[in-house]
């Protein structure tokens, strides 16, 4: 079954993104909230944590989608039509959070300029991890419909994602990225009191996730109900829910005794978690209800050369990946 | 404005505005990595400053590069689900290893930029060179993708509907080779000669200056090189386009009838009414040589199908006839160039050499610009030739003047903001910058 294969490489994209991307976005968030007298020291941390490091990892939201479309072109294409808006806003985003890093970094104009910049920047990092929770909400919430006749999708603008279970994911997913960019910069910070500062946003926005991921939960009841029927009925639901709540305690804990090397890899624990959970609560479906993986799958002649074609390119990826969190991110950091 | 009207302004709107960063994005590393080659054979600092100065400018560049690029990649399926929905896998391949080549290009890009200080000279060098082998993969293979919509292989037709059994043909069309060459060289051409013109720029207000002389003579060997190479990759260009593409053929030379021994026509309007191609200057046979190196050939009009089925003419002629012009000039300014540096003169001293750079220095762009006109206008009305229709691919979502004008607002923004930034930071003269 070579196509669950690519939707299995898919997710694990989507994971890294999150650790990765969703990160540096969430570094855009802390940005936007900094505070008290070290504002200026937070927001000079956080550029240099992401500055490197941003452009590799928001390439996993492109490998997500070539896989999409190239693997699972009718998915592709009912997303695309149906979540037309909260896509465009996405895209919004993603421009102007990118543009606004690099002005800032090589503009060395003037304070206001700046802080303008600054701005814009901490706003659009803000505003894309909503509107990807939203898309994600709304491909799993079941609402986007294929029409059987013709064999694409049912138009449809707005129902499918202005509704609350997508903007509960939305939050869910800004509150997450939020959570492992404090934690990650808990191990980044250059003073004790900034490691103080992002130590207190850790643990404040750990509590918003397990808000936010029990308001998603509920709202699911009857914004997903499939995918509710499949968090509380399976077998393994339970034993799952159990593990994913002993790891956010170890990780409250790990941040509570200032153990922040442990803390970060219970973090990425817990929302590796949480998107292993969302793949098995989805599977054997891409887009619920209509399309499984199997059905929504391109020809099978294309699987092998695909599957090469990762492969090579993992060869070449990841010891260059290695590489550059090595140089950024090894010794003198963690 | 109709919903599919729209469409194609948006899209034409994205990929001129991602096509210039993406230009950028291939050819700026290459002075980049040469600036910085001279420093360490040369131990020159004027080097050194010129090749982190123009890595900010890659920084910039390729920053809203790749964010166009993703803008892009969404809009392939906001824009054209009939396109992707159907034809996704066709592509699959080009798409997932511009994936990688792309990812590597954003790895080695944040180790370039970011570490000057952190690892040895040799390996940053070495980065750097990765950023630009792997920007030119990237680029080419997003061309391979473009090519399967004018040259579309790789799949049978099981009841009118093409089912993908040839990944491999669909990957290296007909129409790739010729095309990622000639895009490529384009790419060189035009940003070496777009950053030698802002040098020249400076020049004229700073005679003499030694950072901007070292940056003008590196940036014109790089475009005027590749502006003489450019013309071999044209010709190669036209008589591939000419047995695979016979339409597009025809609306790029306003040719509307079917003919033994066609003419070249330079300039002139076709007129759909009439079907004929006014006011040119026509050289007896031209087109027949040029297109098939043959007199005697015979070149398919456009009337060789319906009204229906014909790409729009004039804009594609008009589009090509300023290709050919912007790059005939620009080779010009090469060779008188390397005319100047047999007479033992340098570039960068001469004056009137100097505006001749500055004011030919814009063409490139311009031609690059022209030149996907004439390849994306001259394929319509297909999104995908003989396979697909543009007004069959186009998304059903209503409103669509409204993601137009947001993009363009957008994007109009970021070019005067960019372009501000690259002349007051990038290409200022040092001390201006230090002033700054």
């Amino acid at each position: 079954m070579p196509e669950v294969l690519v939707a299995g490489i898919l997710l694990a994209a989507l994971w890294l993104y999150a650790l990765t991307g969703g990160a540096d976005f969430g570094g855009g968030v802390w940005d936007l909230l900094a505070r008290g007298p070290r504002a200026n020291d937070q927001r000079a941390l956080i550029a240099q944590a992401i500055g490197p490091i941003w452009e590799a990892n928001h390439v996993w939201l492109i490998l997500v989608v070539v896989l999409l479309f190239v693997a699972f072109p009718a998915v592709f294409a009912a997303i695309a039509i149906d979540l037309h808006i909260p896509l465009v806003l996405l895209l919004l985003g993603i421009v102007l959070r990118g543009s606004a890093f690099v002005f800032r970094a090589y503009g060395l104009a003037s304070d206001d300029e700046q802080r303008r910049w600054s701005r814009i920047f901490a706003i659009a990092s803000a505003i894309a991890p909503v509107m990807l929770g939203v898309v994600l909400g709304a491909t799993i919430s079941g609402s986007i419909r294929i029409d059987p006749d013709t064999g694409s999708v049912v138009p449809s603008f707005l129902d499918p994602w202005l509704a609350p279970f997508p903007f509960a994911v939305g939050a869910l997913v800004l509150a997450l990225f939020a959570f492992l960019a404090a934690v990650y910069l808990t191990l980044e910070a250059t003073t004790p009191d900034l490691r103080e500062d992002f130590r207190d946003r850790a643990l404040a926005s750990g509590i918003a996730v397990c808000v936010a991921a029990w308001v998603a939960l509920a709202s699911a009841h009857s914004g997903a109900p499939r995918l509710y029927e499949g968090l509380a009925r399976s077998p393994w639901m339970l034993p799952f829910q159990l593990a994913v709540a002993l790891v956010a305690l170890a990780t409250f804990t790990a941040l509570w005794l200032r153990r922040f090397a442990l803390a970060r890899v219970f973090a990425l624990l817990q929302v590796s978690l949480v998107v292993a959970g969302l793949g098995l609560a989805e599977y054997p479906y891409l887009l619920p209800p209509d399309l499984t993986i199997t059905r929504a799958a391109a020809p099978r002649v294309l699987f092998a050369p695909l599957l090469a074609a990762l492969a090579g390119g993992a060869i070449v990826l990841l010891p260059s990946l290695f590489w550059l969190f090595k140089v950024f991110k090894g010794r003198g950091h963690a | 404005m109709s919903d599919l009207l729209a469409a194609r302004s948006q899209m034409a709107v994205s990929l001129a505005f991602h096509i210039l960063f993406a230009c950028a994005g291939m050819a700026m590393p290459l002075l980049m990595v040469l600036a910085q080659w001279r420093w360490l054979r040369t131990r020159d600092p004027v080097w050194l400053d010129l090749a982190k100065r123009w890595s900010h400018g890659v920084a910039i560049l390729f920053a809203v590069g790749a964010v166009s690029g993703t803008v892009l990649s969404f809009e392939l399926g906001l824009l054209w689900p009939g396109f992707m929905g159907r034809h996704g896998p066709m592509v699959g391949l080009p798409f997932a290893l511009e994936g990688f080549a792309f990812f590597l290009e954003g790895i080695f890009i944040g180790l370039y930029l970011y570490g000057w200080q952190r690892t040895s000279e040799r390996a940053h060098l070495l980065a750097g060179a990765v950023v630009l082998v792997s920007g030119t993969a990237s680029g080419s293979l997003v061309i391979c993708a473009n090519a399967w919509m004018n040259t579309p292989r790789g799949f049978v037709l099981d009841h009118g509907v093409p089912v993908l059994t040839d990944p491999i043909a669909a990957l290296w069309t007909p129409a790739a080779g010729q095309q990622a060459l000639h895009m490529t060289f384009a790419a060189f051409e035009a940003i070496g000669f777009a950053v030698a013109a802002i040098h020249a720029f400076m020049l004229l207000r700073n005679p003499g200056n030694a950072f901007h002389s070292r940056a003008l003579r590196l940036a014109l060997w790089v475009g005027a090189g590749f502006a003489l190479l450019q013309p071999i990759s044209g010709d190669y260009s036209a008589t591939q386009v000419a047995q695979q593409q016979p339409l597009k053929l025809a609306a790029m030379e306003g040719q509307w009838h079917t003919e033994v021994g066609a003419p070249l026509r330079i300039g002139g309007w076709p007129d759909a009414a009439t079907e004929t191609t006014r006011w040119a200057i026509e050289i007896p046979r031209g087109l027949s040589l040029l297109a098939f190196h043959d007199l005697d050939a015979k070149v398919q009009g456009l009337d060789s199908v319906p009204p229906a089925d014909r790409p729009p003419a004039a804009p594609v002629h008009i589009a090509f006839q300023i290709m050919v012009a912007a790059g005939s000039a620009l080779a010009g300014v090469a060779l008188l160039g390397l005319w100047l540096r047999v007479r033992r003169r340098d570039p960068a001293q001469v004056r009137w050499y100097l505006w001749l750079v500055l004011l030919c220095g814009p063409l490139g762009l311009v031609a690059v610009e022209a030149g996907w006109t004439v390849t994306e206008v001259g394929r319509q009305p297909w999104t995908v030739v003989g396979l697909l229709r543009t007004a069959d691919a186009v998304t059903p979502m209503p409103h669509l003047a409204w993601p137009l004008a947001l993009f363009s607002l957008l994007y109009l923004a970021l070019s005067a903001i960019v372009a501000r930034l690259l002349l007051r930071h990038v290409f200022a003269s040092p001390h201006e910058v230090d002033h700054a």
